[in-house]
Parts: structure tokens; C-alpha cells; sequence
């Protein structure tokens, strides 16, 4: 990897205030979101055609419980858990795409940890199928969920060294014909 | 003579648990696949499911890679939906730099990916007669597939890794003769339907091995993120191309077959039902099939804005995702996310095989038709 990473879209993308989009671009469902989440939350905002959530890592599970279980909201599937490296940040961040069955509605939950100290609360009280993701992301990327039953190697063998999913883990040499800048 | 009398004790007969290892080398796998069962006599407590026997790092191979070349990468996620696995990743692409997709092209994907759904759903109705102790089905399922992949083969040039779909349409247009050949095709197959239906649909033998066996909730499978013909089974209504519509779907006229038990026998009917929908869309849509254009205007090295998005759609197996992050100005994603149905609907097996006797472990384990290409990636 010797390209330079430039620093995460959203630094570049949203600047403060970005937040308060056009009131009649408003759906029912974000007016709810914000009414029950009133000040948890850190940042909201329309990403394409899902709205986006930015929480801080101490209201994280509360927040979870709340999209979940609040009336109205009902983000009961959770569809995929990722992780990004943003290494040049020296941040990871974890993103959870979760939507309703009953209302069709989306949401993407992002919340942001230190490289250096990287870890979350785990939702598997909140949901169940988080299980192997997050035993995925602590074999990747080396993010310790706090309160996981059983936090062992998933998808890597046991002893494996080293988190290869993030941006450090020295890959061989390849060759590619258009790759890059 | 006296006869002494022998004292029978059962000292020594103590219940205890066994653990026995399946895999990842079985044929009941279907694939490399490793569970631990924890035993008590005939009844299983506990399942440890084992995988990662096949990662291959394809989320971190794809950094390396252009958003064509990827492509390549999906065919072999879940290799018995290959087309199916295309789209969804080309569809993530195609919403991340805004490309148009030609109607033509739209409906050709909506017949491949069909066809391949049938196709998958007749390697599950093959394999799965096999857990359940019948070899006939087996014939059946591989007997219509082949037909299936044939066409694939006049089509793309290949039985399974296609590589076809291309980001804002299709390497192609399909062969002169698509049409006609592809109606031909679908009367022999509802012909190898309705036989695979009388083989095992309505065999005593198969109902009294799968009704009631590995029965799962709706709440439940919801809960574990379980999706597809699996969470169907279950009573939940639940599938991408109606909730979640994409594609030229709101213009095809088909249903969403839904179970009520939750068990083995309701998955697989779920499936065969599914089959029949298959049919049916692909019918209306080579009706529909509008000539034209099969590729839209799109750069030749695709270097998309800033930004992330996630696109899912409706695999045979269930609701496959696809997460790209782009940091702008870049040919490679800085991070493409794969959220593979199996691998979700796996996290259910433990809770599906409590309780069960072992005979049914494979039972249960196959009415899943997990792919372990798409579980370890």
C-alpha cells in the first residue's frame, strides 16, 4: 500500500450545520428518529436514500435499544455489521445497517473507535444476529466487543498474528494494470 | 441345584456427554464446513459451528482491485448463484456513480438471475434428498440444473464463474435464439418441476423426516438476522424484491411464498414454490424484453466520488449485501463489505439443532443450503 489515503469523506463532505437539511426533505420517520433519540445522537443526516446516524461510543447501546424497540421505529433486522479502518485518522469505524420489516425504513448507525484503543459494547442483547460479525471484526480488525460470550477466533485460525483486514497488514506485491492514481 | 441369582446393576451406565466432530471433511457438509455436537445419548445439547476454512480474503482483495475486476470476485462467493452475486455488486457500483442501466439489460438480468435461482433451488432439492436418505431426487435437481447452465454456457461462455454483468449493463447481448431457446427451456423445466414435485414433495417418508424437525420462530430467525427462503419459512414476509424493490421487479407480476412452521419441511417448500414464481417472472419478462442497448455510457476506469453506500438484493439463499466505501478519485474501493446470507442464516443453526436427535442433524443443517463460499469469503 503505498498510495496515499486522503482522510475520510465525511470530513471533507459534511461540515458543521450539515446536519439541518432542507425542512421540507423532512420525512415522518427522521422526525421520529430525532424526537426519540433527541440528544444521543451526535450527527443525523441523508446519506443517498438512507438516513445516517453518527452516535458516540458511551450512548451507543442506548441507542441501539432505542432503534429497536421504540414504536414507530422498529429497526429490528440488523442487515450487516462493517468495519472501516480510516488509518489515516488512526480511527476505526463501525457501521451497522439496520432497517424495519414492517415500515421498509433504513438506517445506518456509524460510531467511531481509537485505533489505539479499540473497543465497543457488543449487541447481542439488543440483537442476537450481531454474534459472528463482531467475532469477525475482532479477527480482522482486532476490535474488542466488550461483553461478547464468546469472543474466539471465527474465520481465522487459532494464532493467527496480526488483524488483516486493516490498512497496516502488509499484503504481498501484486500486480495490477490500472490500479490506483 | 440352587440357581444363584445374578444382581444386575446399572453402576457404571452414567450419562455423559459426548462430543462429537463432523467435518469439515463430510459429505452432509456441503462444503467445508465443521460443527462440534455435544451429545447427551441420541439427543444433541449443543452445536459449535467452525468456519473460515475457506476465506480467501475477498473483501481484502477487492481494495486491490478495480471496480470492474471485482466482479470476478463475486462469481465465486456463492458459486451456485453466480449471476445472482453479480448483480448485486454491479447494482452497488452502478448506485455509487449514478450509471444507468438500459431496460433491455434490466430485464436479461432479471431472466439470468431467475434462472439461476431455479437453478440453485434444484441443487438444494438434490442435495437435500440425499440428507434425508433418497437418491432419486439427485438426479432430478442435477438433470434440470445442467439444462439451466447450458444456456449460461450459450450465454457467457461458462457453465458457472460468468462474469457477465458489467457495471451499467451486460458484457453482451445474448445469442440470437435466446428467446426461443429460453421458452423451450422453461416448458422442460416445469415438465422436471412437476416430477421433482411427485418424488418427494408428497413422500410420506420425506414429511414424516422434515415436518416438525428444526422448527425456528419468525421473532427468532428475525432476531439472528436470518433471511431469505429460511426466515420465510418462519411466517415472515420478508423478501428484498418487494420490500426493498430494485430493478424492473415492481413490473413483474409475482407472489412471496411464506411458511407458517418454521421447520425443515416449510423451508424446503418455500423453495419449491419459489420455483414455480421463477417460472413465471421469467415468462413475463421475456414478454416484456424490449430490444435496445445493453450497456450505458460509463468511464472505462471507474473512480467514483466520496462516499458510502449499500445496495442488498434477494439471493436464492437470502438478502446479500454489498457495502462500498469510496474516498474519491480512486479505481480501487477503500472498503467493499460482503454480508452473505449464510452466513447469517448459520448463526441459527444452534438454536434450531438444540434438542434434535442427531439423525436429524443433517436434516436440519441442509434444509439451510449454505454455501461456504459466501459464509468463509
Amino acid at each position: 500500500m503505498t498510495e496515499d489515503r486522503p482522510a475520510s469523506p465525511d470530513d471533507a463532505e459534511k461540515p458543521a450545520g450539515a446536519a439541518v437539511s432542507d425542512p421540507n426533505e423532512v420525512s415522518p420517520f427522521e422526525t421520529r428518529l430525532r424526537e426519540t433519540l433527541g440528544d444521543r445522537i451526535s450527527e443525523i443526516s441523508t446519506n443517498v436514500d438512507e438516513l445516517q446516524v453518527r452516535v458516540a461510543r458511551d450512548q451507543f447501546v442506548e441507542v441501539c435499544e432505542a432503534l429497536k424497540e421504540s414504536e414507530g421505529i422498529d429497526l429490528k433486522y440488523l442487515r450487516c455489521l462493517s468495519v472501516v479502518d480510516w488509518d489515516d485518522d488512526k480511527e476505526m469505524e463501525v457501521v451497522y445497517h439496520l432497517a424495519s420489516m414492517t415500515h421498509s425504513d433504513k438506517v445506518v448507525l456509524k460510531v467511531r473507535v481509537s485505533t489505539d484503543d479499540p473497543w465497543l459494547p457488543t449487541v447481542i442483547p439488543v440483537w442476537s444476529g450481531a454474534d459472528w460479525h463482531e467475532r469477525e471484526g475482532h479477527d480482522l480488525f482486532g476490535i474488542e466487543f466488550h461483553g461478547h460470550p464468546n469472543m474466539t477466533p471465527l474465520i481465522l485460525y487459532d494464532g493467527f498474528e496480526g488483524f488483516p483486514g486493516r490498512k497496516s497488514f502488509p499484503m504481498p506485491e501484486q500486480v495490477t494494470f490500472y490500479g490506483g492514481d | 441345584m440352587v440357581a444363584t441369582e445374578v444382581e444386575i446393576t446399572r453402576d457404571g451406565l452414567d450419562r455423559a456427554e459426548m462430543n462429537i466432530n463432523m467435518g469439515p471433511q463430510h459429505p452432509a457438509t456441503h462444503g467445508v464446513f465443521r460443527m462440534v455436537l455435544t451429545l447427551d445419548g441420541e439427543l444433541v445439547t449443543d452445536v459449535e459451528p467452525h468456519i473460515g476454512y475457506l476465506h480467501r480474503g475477498s473483501e481484502r482483495l477487492s481494495e486491490d482491485e478495480n471496480y470492474q475486476q471485482i466482479i470476478t470476485l463475486f462469481d465465486r462467493l456463492d458459486y451456485i448463484a453466480n449471476f445472482n452475486n453479480e448483480w448485486v455488486y454491479v447494482r452497488a457500483v452502478e448506485k455509487i456513480i449514478n450509471a444507468e442501466v438500459p431496460e433491455r439489460a434490466e430485464y436479461l438480468r432479471v431472466i439470468l438471475s431467475e434462472l439461476n435461482r431455479i437453478a440453485s433451488h434444484f441443487l438444494f432439492y438434490g442435495t437435500y434428498g440425499l440428507d434425508t436418505g433418497a437418491m432419486n431426487p439427485v438426479m432430478i435437481g442435477f438433470r434440470e440444473r445442467e439444462r439451466i447452465q447450458a444456456l449460461f454456457e450459450a450465454v457467457s461462455g461458462a457453465r458457472m464463474m460468468h462474469n457477465y454483468f458489467r457495471i451499467g449493463g451486460l458484457k453482451d447481448d445474448v445469442p440470437d435464439g435466446f428467446v426461443p431457446a429460453t421458452r423451450v427451456l422453461l416448458d422442460q423445466l416445469k415438465a422436471g418441476y412437476d416430477e421433482a414435485k411427485n418424488t418427494l414433495t408428497e413422500s410420506e417418508v420425506f414429511i414424516e423426516r422434515t415436518a416438525g424437525v428444526g422448527a425456528i420462530s419468525g421473532e427468532q430467525a428475525l432476531d439472528f438476522g436470518v433471511s431469505g427462503p429460511v426466515l420465510r419459512a418462519s411466517g415472515i414476509d420478508y423478501d428484498v424484491r418487494k420490500n426493498f424493490p430494485y430493478s424492473v421487479y415492481p413490473e413483474l407480476d409475482f407472489t412471496v411464498p411464506v411458511g407458517k412452521h418454521g421447520d425443515c419441511y416449510d423451508r424446503y417448500m418455500v423453495r419449491m414454490l419459489e420455483i414455480e414464481q421463477s417460472l413465471s417472472i421469467i415468462e413475463q419478462a421475456l414478454d416484456k424484453l424490449p430490444e435496445g442497448s445493453i450497456q450505458s455510457r460509463v468511464p472505462r476506469i471507474i473512480r467514483p466520488e466520496a462516499g458510502d453506500v449499500y445496495v442488498n438484493g434477494e439471493n436464492p439463499r437470502g438478502d446479500l449485501g454489498v457495502y462500498i466505501v469510496s474516498v474519491g478519485h480512486h479505481a480501487t474501493p477503500y472498503r467493499l463489505k460482503i454480508r452473505g446470507p449464510s452466513f447469517c442464516n448459520l448463526m441459527a443453526l444452534a438454536t434450531m439443532m438444540r434438542g434434535s436427535y442427531i439423525a436429524d442433524a443433517t436434516v436440519i443443517l441442509g434444509s439451510l443450503d449454505i454455501v461456504l463460499g459466501e459464509v468463509d469469503r
